[in-house]
């Protein structure tokens, strides 16, 4: 066992095996986390019935995709259109590859992780692009072009805010940029004197039309193109397209996360005093009441079955908050913490602005897209640089 | 296949190559054509060079069916024309029989037909708003809205049992005594929507982006108005103040006060600004005929069997989407001899191919929204 875990291969493909399997199960606990604060924003409940709270209705919706019939239209492009949502699932799992998920959870620090991250984003638009196009259907052609204009026009402006973090940071890599941010004393986004908020304030508006988050979803804007470029997808193949958009949101998150908020480090790095509360007293207080929340659910269902389930919710959160209470797990463990309250922050904020924001017409993402982003994410490269050059402490 | 004599002869000169053009087919079945309404798109691009609403996909006959049902028995059908304001179809409808009848309806009567029938209008109002913005992508107003339609709906229920299709009138007057709270919820209602109405305004006016989508979109003037015959928030959004509640009083609407918004631009934008508007109106009204609620007779000198002399009748209301009038020949049987409905969506939304052409894929959900349609008022 020893001797293979030392073999430089098997750590990463346990890891990439890992991912892969968890991924699914993540993206749609993100989707159900979704339904409910859109619920919580919108006056309802949201999913109530599989399951206590309905915590499993992930299951029950996966369940149902991967049974349901497999439609391909007969006018379509078959082969293409079989492609296409792999394509899309592909590229973007791709990218969990040089996420930095913590300081010893990764599957490879290669030395242009960032640059990979930002191809595999570009190469999955031509996942839409063809399943739209395929399709062989008005309405997702609309969608795919609508899609292939918008990944062209907001590529720009993030791989500018991409470009002036890398400057700060000195290195492609993303633990490097980690590792950076740590040497700095500081996150990126507040480095150069604060000025490294325009990039991050653009990275964030880009990364959603990248990912076609409302309000950007013109895609698949739903009340226009019924549903864009997955008009005429159904089943497991549609499935196969939304774990790629969760994929992608959850991947531009991390980039977010990594370049702009320090990564896996916890909140004031340097800061020694700040250790043990933030540490360990942060997780466990935080999971405690996960599970004392729980707990109230196990005397408010009415089923047995229900009870049972929010009991061994209740357990298995106080053995986390209990397992940051050891040093040793806790040492383990802490980095993963961090980078997931940063993406489940970063992922919150994507949920919000569907709850709030209108659409976006295709002209005005256009005009937003060239005459504000990219001017904007240019002039704070140059400044950026600038400052850099000349007043870096 | 309808036939399609979209494009004017100067967009067809503009574009010679007819491979450009795009004829995307929207509905029926869709999820923002606010029912069954197909629209036939041709697109240059996302442009929109022209459309054709074909309509009739929720045809009921319902004015053949009026032949053949006696005055009494009509009434309910009505309702199922403008499903979301059934009290104000109804009230159109009673009214003009009554002309016909040459009825009185007394004083209480009246005062509690304003009360609900403007009700309706914020509910009305309500819905619209809540898909109109869901047709805009802002997905969180219309749940919302639909809390307080439920309000209003909750006072529908209690007053006559009905919810959506209410047949809250009768001919000559009403069924139903109002009940013990019917004032203290009502003017409750009131309150709940001043306070709901900031808040959808801190949701919408404000927003950037809301006021891109709709500023400039969709532009009919005072003009266009009057020759395609549009009436109700739409020409008062272009800056006529007509409103049939002021223009030929009707139930008493000239004992209260209130005033008719409008606004200049006639733009998706100021027609939002007018309906927000007209609910805060239509409070004001329902405060004052609330206050005011004289005592006496809920019903008119009407027979059990209505019978009237041969003789025409046309009434029109001020319904929460326009004009809607009603006109009625009797030839003095049980039965109406020919009812015809003047129905507001169906005239307005002849103005659609108007307002669409030359805009986005994007802004012709967002007029058909503000259009503010019912299929089950222009099929009928």
């Amino acid at each position: 066992m020893e001797q293979l875990l030392a073999n430089p291969y098997v750590p990463p493909l346990i890891l990439t095996a890992v991912i892969i399997l968890v991924f699914p199960l993540i993206a749609g606990y993100i989707v159900l986390a979704e339904r409910k604060v859109l619920a919580d924003l919108q006056v309802r409940l949201g999913p109530m019935r599989v399951g206590p709270y309905g915590v499993l209705q992930p299951l029950a919706d996966a369940l149902k995709l991967m049974l349901k019939e497999d439609v391909i239209p007969s006018q379509s492009d078959k082969w293409i259109f079989w492609l296409a949502p792999v394509l899309s699932t592909f590229t973007a799992l791709s990218a969990f590859a040089v996420l930095p998920l913590s300081d010893r959870f990764f599957v490879a620090d290669v030395n242009i992780g960032i640059l990979f991250i930002l191809a595999m984003s570009s190469i999955g638009a031509l996942g839409l692009i063809l399943g739209g196009w395929s399709a062989n259907s008005k309405y997702s052609l609309m969608g795919s072009l609508r899609a292939a204009a918008q990944m062209v026009s907001y590529e720009v402006p993030l791989g500018f805010a991409t470009v002036t973090a890398i400057m700060c940071a000195g290195t492609l890599s993303m633990q490097g940029v980690i590792a950076s941010q740590l040497e700095r004393g500081v996150w990126g986004a507040f480095d150069n004197y604060g000025l490294m908020l325009i990039p991050t304030v653009l990275f964030i508006i880009a990364g959603t039309a990248e990912t076609n988050r409302a309000p950007f979803d013109l895609p698949e804007a739903e009340s226009e193109l019924v549903a864009g470029f997955h008009t005429e997808y159904s089943g497991f193949r549609w499935a196969l397209f939304f774990l790629a958009e969760y994929a992608a949101i959850v991947v531009i998150s991390s980039l977010c996360v990594t370049l702009f908020f320090g990564g896996w480090l916890r909140p004031f790095p340097n800061v020694a005093a700040l250790e043990m509360p933030l540490n360990t007293a942060f997780p466990a207080a935080l999971f405690a009441l996960i599970a004392l929340g729980c707990s109230k659910g196990v005397f408010r269902q009415a089923l047995a079955g229900f009870r049972l389930v929010m009991a061994a919710l209740t357990g298995l959160f106080l053995l986390v908050a209990a397992a940051f209470a050891l040093p040793a797990a806790n040492e383990l463990m802490i980095g993963l913490f961090w980078f997931g309250f940063k993406l489940a922050v970063m992922v919150y904020m994507f949920i919000w602005y569907r709850g709030t924001f209108p659409r976006f017409r295709y002209d005005q993402l256009m005009d937003v897209g060239w005459k504000w982003l990219i001017p904007i994410s240019m002039f704070g490269l140059i400044l950026n640089g600038v400052v850099q050059l000349f007043a870096r402490g | 296949m309808a036939e399609t004599t979209l494009a004017p002869p100067e967009v067809q000169a503009e574009t010679l190559l007819d491979s450009n053009e795009l004829v995307l087919n929207m509905g029926p079945q869709h999820p923002s054509t606010h029912g069954v309404l197909r629209v036939i798109l041709k697109l240059d691009g996302e442009t929109v060079l022209g459309t054709d609403c074909v309509i009739g996909y929720l045809h009921r006959g319902v004015e053949k069916i009026a032949e053949n049902r006696t005055f009494q028995q009509f009434a309910p059908y009505v309702d199922r024309m403008d499903y979301v304001a059934a009290v104000s179809n109804g009230l159109g409808y009673c009214m003009a029989v009554e002309r016909l009848l040459d009825v009185e309806v007394p004083p209480r009567a009246q005062a509690v037909r304003v009360i609900l029938t403007e009700i309706n209008r914020i509910a009305s109002h309500l819905l619209w708003l809540g898909t109109h913005a869901l047709d805009i992508g802002a997905i969180t107003p219309v749940f919302l809205c639909f809390r307080e339609r439920e309000e209003a709906l909750k006072i529908f229920e209690n007053y006559c049992g009905a919810r959506l299709t209410t047949h809250a009138f009768r001919i000559g007057g009403l069924q139903y005594e109002t009940y013990d709270t019917f004032e203290k919820e009502c003017l409750d209602f009131c309150d709940l929507m001043g306070q709901k109405l900031k808040e959808y305004h801190d949701l919408l006016t404000g927003n950037r982006i809301w006021v891109r989508r709709t500023k400039g979109v969709g532009i009919l003037n005072a003009a266009d108005c009057k020759d395609y015959g549009v009436t109700g928030p739409l020409i008062r959004a272009a800056g006529v103040e007509w409103d049939l509640r002021k223009a030929q009083p009707y139930c008493g609407y000239e004992n209260y006060d209130f005033d008719i918004p409008t606004a200049e631009t006639g733009d998706t934008f100021d027609r939002y600004m007018v309906r927000m508007e007209e609910m805060v109106q239509s409070c004001r009204i329902i405060r004052q005929a609330v206050d005011a609620l004289p005592e006496g007779p809920i019903k008119g000198k009407v027979g059990k069997v209505i019978k009237p002399p041969p003789g025409e009748a046309y009434v029109s209301i001020e319904a929460p989407k326009g004009e809607l009038g009603y006109y009625i020949v009797s030839d003095g049987s049980l039965n109406p001899y020919r009812v015809r409905v003047r129905p507001p969506s169906f005239v307005n939304l002849g103005a659609l191919d108007k307002m669409c052409r030359g805009s986005l894929v994007a802004d012709v959900v967002a007029i058909i929204g503000t259009i503010d349609i019912v299929l089950g008022e222009v099929d009928r």
